[in-house]
């Protein structure tokens, strides 16, 4: 849209009952920029993801991606919630990647990347086949379209994930622990694709306990705990010299 | 060894009458009491699982009415025996004598009749069974929708399909695999159930149909047991049709299915007749 934040939060609060699991976060991401997020479980990253894509409906403050607020639209000082359709649109060009896959099992990996760009984008079956092949490619598993899920590796299960992603062609990804789930000697070649992508200039979100990606792939670092960003900055001066307490604490556990 | 002898004494009974047996088995009046069981059960479970599915989502529905019009509707159905409820919608013309379909509050009708004429027997048949069927399929397409990890809706809802969309393509495929073995079971209880309609006189299902030859013939016991075949024979069909559906809604939930009983006895005659096998090849 215009070329101002890619994300934008502004005192962004979310409780869930009597607990307030964001405590007002302010943050931008910028076009292209890759952002990764640390911190101790619990601390409401993966609420915040699911803020940005409206899985999760805010408190209070303002969030805006791609220049639109996010479930809402203003007229004058007035906040009108969406209908549901342009919900579901907005979150078609947000691709997300989850701890544990959620690939459909029912599905195959190449039906798993086809079903959304027919069903939501009205792309035709033969387009969205071709679609789904050249994703399948470009992650490496150019010969898996006809596997189903159960019969793929958890590394190989995450870039389908990925790849279905990408199928909806968005402007943002937002990553959630995407390798946490991993045997380790899995975690290598997931990281190599979300390298690749965020070479090829995606504007990404990342949650991540991967310290040594953060500081190869990441423009921005952003370290939360309890609900709010603690400290952030470029990788070199957040992890290789953190300011914060809290920050020195968590780095030397998972470091 | 009781049983077998008690089988083989039933089989020798000369009051088994199993000539008589042998003339009504494959009569045209049985063979159409069949087809009448064979479509009461087919078309009140198509309705029955339609209904539950809907009763099922709806349940699920973040809007309230819909959610206690779908609770209320299940105890209703589940907590009156099936028998009255059969009963109930043959005499429903004593209720509202005139029924009429169209454009409610005063609009055009477009089809209207005296209750008599339109709940024949046979339409209260399949009022009763589809409806009662309806409410207890609703309870396990509910079982089959909670089983689904919620995983999968967060994700087919992040790549922008809407809630009908994920239902249709993500959820409920993926329900099946709970749903189907106790649909399999619902049927076979069904092809029984529908023997239930013999107290309305009318409809000439298998049962009706041999209680109306033997009132004439007297041959109780082998018309009974004409019966008792026929019922065998369809629940056993049924049986193999259950590990069939059951094998299909399976996929993509293990590695390799094991093979079907078919399979294993080409693999046996393989094994057992391994030259024979070659040449054949
Ligand atoms: N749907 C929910 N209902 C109630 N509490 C929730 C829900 N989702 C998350 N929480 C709580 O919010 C807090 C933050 O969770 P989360 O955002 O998942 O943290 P993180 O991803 O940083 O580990 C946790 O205490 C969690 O129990
Ligand atoms: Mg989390």
């Amino acid at each position: 849209m215009s070329n101002g934040p890619m994300v934008k939060a502004e005192a962004v609060h979310k409780r869930f009952g009597a607990l307030e699991v964001l405590q007002g976060i302010d943050l931008e991401v910028a076009r292209g920029e890759v952002m990764c997020i640390l911190g101790p479980s619990g601390s409401g990253k993966s609420t915040f993801l699911r803020c940005i894509n409206r899985l999760e409906e805010i408190n209070a403050g303002r969030l805006w991606v791609d220049g639109e607020l996010v479930g809402y639209r203003q007229k004058g000082d007035v906040l009108h919630a969406l209908p549901d359709r342009d919900i579901s649109e907005a979150r078609s060009r947000i691709g997300m990647v989850f701890q544990r896959f959620n690939l459909f099992p029912h599905l195959t990996a190449e039906q798993n990347i086809a079903i959304a760009p027919v069903k939501v984008q009205g792309v035709s079956k033969a387009e969205a086949k071709d679609r789904a092949a050249r994703l399948l490619e470009r992650v490496g598993l150019g010969d898996r379209g006809g596997s189903y899920p159960a019969q793929l590796s958890g590394g190989q299960q995450q870039r389908v994930a990925i790849a279905r992603a990408l199928a909806m062609q968005p402007k943002l990804m937002l990553f959630d622990e995407p390798t946490s789930a991993l045997d380790p000697e899995l975690v290598g070649e997931v990281l190599a694709v979300m390298r690749d992508l965020a070479s090829e200039g995606m504007t990404m979100i990342v949650v991540t306990h991967e310290i040594g990606f953060a500081k190869s792939a990441a423009d921005t670092v952003v370290f939360m705990d309890g609900g709010v960003v603690v400290e952030s900055g470029p990788p070199l001066k957040v992890l290789d010299n953190p300011q914060h307490e809290r920050t020195k604490a968590f780095l030397r556990e998972v470091g | 060894m009781t049983v077998a002898s008690v089988g083989w004494s039933f089989l020798t009974n000369p009051r088994a009458q199993w000539s008589v047996f042998g003339d009504w088995f494959f009569s045209q009046r049985v063979l159409e009491g069949v087809v009448t069981t064979v479509e009461l059960t087919a078309v009140s479970m198509a309705i029955g699982l339609a209904l539950g599915i809907m009763l099922a989502v709806m349940r699920q529905s973040r809007n309230p009415v819909l959610k206690s019009i779908s609770w209320f509707y299940i105890w209703l159905f589940r907590g009156t025996p099936l028998l009255v409820q059969l009963i109930f919608w043959f005499n429903i013309a004593a209720l509202y004598p005139q029924i009429r379909f169209g454009v409610p509050f005063g609009g055009p009708a477009l089809f209207s009749g005296s209750a008599n004429t339109v709940i024949t027997a046979t339409v209260a048949a399949y009022l009763a069974l589809s409806l009662n069927e309806g409410a207890y399929m609703a309870e396990i397409v509910r079982a089959g929708l909670l089983s689904v990890d919620d995983g999968q809706r967060e994700a087919a809802e992040a790549l922008g399909l809407s809630r009908f969309q994920t239902m249709r393509h993500i959820i409920l495929p993926q329900a099946m695999r709970v749903i189907v073995p106790p649909t399999g079971n619902e049927t076979i209880n069904m092809l029984k159930t529908t023997s239930l309609v013999f107290v309305l006189g009318q409809v000439l299902d298998l049962l009706t149909t041999v209680q109306l030859i033997y009132a004439a013939n007297y041959k109780v016991i082998p018309l009974l047991l004409v019966a008792s075949a026929w019922y065998l024979i369809l629940t056993s069909v049924l049986y193999v049709g259950q590990y069939y559906l059951e094998r299909r809604f399976g996929r993509g939930t293990a590695r390799n299915l094991p093979p079907t009983p078919r399979q294993r006895l080409i693999a046996l005659w393989r094994k057992w007749r391994p030259a024979s096998a070659e040449v054949v090849a």
